[in-house]
């Protein structure tokens, strides 16, 4: 299998995708000429030109639109977003069109269209560039939401995005574009949306998470491991559809469970996942379900700050300790 | 800005206490950290601390009165502010919280009867004197305040005391047991009683590994006849913390079930006869019976005959137990301990007396399985080794029923007319009224009584 960073794991399966079906087309800020800003599409204006590869100004709500409008007639864009912060912007198309099309229309019309970039922190983007959105995405019924933490994740999500028929939020990570690690080289290579995985077995608590957390989540299994604790880590990868059985799965074997996440505590994708696991593993519970989030403040300027206001690893021990009563 | 001083949770278990000395007094300045007085728990004397500053305005709390956790105890304030509110809102729940103890007591008895069978048996556990006492010595909550909610107690555990203070652990001033979702299913499962189990989570939560602890130390083996070995005091002692906690406990194991009792009297001659031919075939093998192992063998052929006896108070049925497990009581050195006997109506006397003498032995060397030790349907308790002639033992819930066995003495009683010496013996029957009328419990005792007079009737 190869060994590829997440960056190249993505340019692969829009490479791949945008080879496979003439009605894929990728549009946004710096895609084309620049070769993407994060260097995710690099390669592919010079590939597939100017018609499947589209720079747009700097008009999220425009261009979101624009997207919106060309999936309604049969197209399938995939609207990159330099950051999701940018998105908040262009959130009236996603929230109240892309969502809701399909039901409003009595489906007539679809909305095949994914729309993606990268989530959370890097290193001093601060508050206004530094935030983690899942959750509001979450929250809108007729929303797919994929949240990739692994190359082999990004692939297999986005090429499955791409081919989904209702709208897909593809939420990747600026400090995860390097990050390296096995990929498939099969061109059918897809991960189904819905499903979770366990990227570690344990027995002694449940670490869930998604996103870049799943390497603060592990970082914290080995610590715990040599400490006689047996942690297990489970990735959702799909916030929305949900694989429920995977986290229940998981938590009546370890009867206790962390929720580990890069955005806020409050209405947070924890808060959710504590609400379903402790209705549906109640007998199975041996301690409150916790959660570990980035403080809840505006992401701080200051590197030290920002360190302290992010989830660590300590904080992920410190919880699993708590839960396990130790 | 007014401080409220509250009786506080010194201890996880603490549930009132009592004022032994304030350290402040009234119009005393008072710094946040103070040491404001000495609180008696129900382990030991601790210091309250002031929360706030100003002026220690009220003591709501005389010295040597008791209150509840959560009572407002004095206020502090500035020296010129009105606490007229707390005052008056207070000092009347202080008192009423100590008479309303009692009376929240006796109802959450009843309650805990009415709800639900597991929470209703009784703890007839850990309450002697001499397990208290090892207490006073091994919990050392150290500093009191400041102490992480997440309380370990390893010290009582370790005693094998798990029981008796469960029922304060766990339970917080309004009677409700904290237990995790996963701790109260596999309590469920496995048949333990939580009032006898000691939470080691915060706020004394009972945890998976308390019932798995529990579980091993056998602390679900509710002791029965403890009751017949009470720890007397000789003089009028004022009744301190701790005390007053054994004496609620005990009142909770004898409470919920109305319980009488039955005794009879029976000639045991054909009984001792019986053994010594047995054990004249048994030397052969190297083993023996005992007039107990007969006995056992007797009260499962009767139980088997009175399925209505063999049973269990359910709430809302009564579960006729369809086989006949027999818990045999065994001192030990800290207590008692209960091993079963299981289907001892199909087993003979002389694998009866073996299964018998094996179980004692582990029971000694603390080394039973929890499967040993429960699951009885019904107890036997024989005290006639030590001399008593008669006595009445505490049902262990969920059974109910017990006999309590008496010495065998040479009595002059009445044959035919005509005084004459023979071997009797008194048994007495405790009966959970629930279950067991007096006729139904007489009918019994009258099978019983002709097994142990005539053992050939047990294979007529």
């Amino acid at each position: 299998m190869a060994v590829i960073t997440y960056r190249e794991a993505l340019n692969q399966a829009l490479a791949e995708e945008l080879e496979r079906d003439p009605d894929v087309f990728l549009m946004g800020e710096e895609v084309g000429q620049y070769d993407g800003a994060y260097k995710v599409s690099k390669g592919l204006l010079e590939r597939f030109g100017e018609e499947r590869i589209v720079d747009t100004p700097i008009t999220e709500l425009g261009f979101a639109g624009l997207g919106i409008g060309a999936a309604m007639v049969g197209l399938r864009p995939v609207i990159e977003f330099m950051t999701w912060n940018f998105a908040i912007l262009a959130n009236d198309q996603i929230v109240n069109n892309a969502a809701k099309l399909h039901y409003m229309t009595a489906g007539q019309f679809s909305c095949p269209i994914v729309f993606r970039g990268p989530t959370g922190a890097a290193l001093q983007l601060s508050a206004q560039h530094s935030q983690a959105l899942e959750a509001s995405y979450a929250h809108f019924p007729g929303l797919k939401v994929v949240v990739p933490g692994t190359p082999a994740d990004a692939k297999g999500l986005l090429k499955a995005a791409i081919r989904d028929d209702d709208p897909v939020i593809v939420l990747e990570g600026e400090l995860l574009y390097a990050l390296k690690g096995e990929v498939p080289e099969d061109e059918d290579f897809v991960i189904p949306l819905g499903v979770a995985e366990v990227k570690r077995e344990g027995k002694d608590v449940s670490i869930l998470t998604h996103g870049k957390m799943i390497n603060v989540a592990l970082q914290a299994a080995e610590r715990l491991a040599g400490d006689e604790v047996d942690a297990e880590v489970v990735d959702l990868r799909s916030l929305r559809p949900l694989d429920l059985d995977t986290v229940i799965a998981s938590v009546e074997k370890t009867n206790r469970a962390v929720y580990l996440e890069e955005g806020w505590g409050f209405s947070g994708i924890g808060a959710e996942i504590v609400a379903q696991v402790q209705e549906h593993a109640f007998d199975h519970l041996d301690a409150p379900l916790l959660r570990v989030h980035q403080v809840d403040v505006p992401m701080p300027y200051s590197k030290e700050l920002e360190k302290l206001a992010k989830p660590s690893v300590d904080r992920t021990i410190e919880a699993c300790n708590r839960v396990l009563y130790r | 800005m007014v401080t409220k001083v509250h009786m506080e949770a010194l201890s996880p278990t603490m549930e009132e206490g009592q004022l032994v000395t304030w350290l402040k007094g009234e119009g005393d300045d008072i710094s946040e950290g103070d040491v404001l007085a000495e609180i008696e728990t129900d382990k030991a004397t601790m210091e309250l601390v002031a929360r706030g500053a100003g002026v220690l305005r009220k003591q709501l709390l005389g010295e040597g009165e008791t209150a509840e956790v959560g009572a407002v105890i004095g206020v502090i304030a500035d020296a010129d502010e009105d606490i007229s509110a707390v005052v008056d809102g207070a000092g009347t729940k202080a008192a009423e919280k100590t008479e309303g103890a009692a009376a929240e007591e006796a109802a959450a008895d009843d309650k805990a009867e009415a709800k639900d069978p597991a929470q209703a048996r009784a703890v007839g556990a850990t309450a002697d004197g001499e397990g208290a006492d090892a207490h006073d010595e091994g919990a050392s909550p150290g500093g009191a305040r400041g102490e992480d909610t997440v309380q370990r107690e390893p010290a009582e555990a370790e005693d094998g005391e798990a029981a008796g203070r469960g029922a304060d652990a766990s339970a917080d001033g309004a009677g409700r047991l904290r237990a995790s979702p996963l701790a109260r299913r596999l309590a469920e499962e496995r048949g333990l009683d939580l009032d006898a189990i000691e939470g080691s989570g915060p706020g004394g939560r009972i945890v998976k590994k308390d019932i798995e602890r529990a579980a091993e130390e056998g602390a679900a083996a509710a002791g029965s006849a403890r009751a017949s070995a009470p720890a007397a005091e000789a003089e009028s002692v004022k009744v301190s913390q701790m005390r007053k906690a054994i004496a609620k406990r005990l009142v909770q194991s004898i409470g919920p079930i109305p319980t009488f009792y039955l005794t009879i009297e029976a000639d045991v001659g054909r009984l001792l006869e019986l053994r010594g031919r047995m054990n004249a075939r048994l030397e052969e093998r190297g083993e023996k019976v005992s007039v107990n192992d007969l006995i056992l063998k007797a009260t499962a052929e009767a139980l088997r005959r009175h399925p209505e006896v063999n049973a269990s108070w359910r709430g809302d049925t009564i579960e006729r137990y369809g086989r006949v497990h027999v818990g045999v009581a065994v001192a030990i050195d800290d207590g008692l301990i209960t091993p079963v006997i299981r289907d001892a109506d199909r087993k003979g006397v002389a694998d009866v007396a073996r299964e018998v003498r094996e179980l004692a032995g582990r029971a000694r060397e603390k080394k039973l399985k929890p499967e040993e030790y429960q699951g009885a349907t019904f107890s036997v308790s024989n005290l006639g080794m030590f001399g008593i002639q008669e006595f009445t033992a505490i049902i262990n819930p969920p059974e109910a029923g017990i006999l309590a066995i008496g010495a065998v003495e040479q009595k002059p009683v009445v044959v035919d007319g005509e005084v004459t010496v023979r071997p009797r013996m008194r048994v007495t029957m405790s009966c959970d009224h629930r279950v067991v009328d007096g006729a139904t419990g007489a009918r019994f005792l009258a099978t019983l009584r002709d097994f142990l007079e005539d053992p050939m009737m047990m294979v007529m």
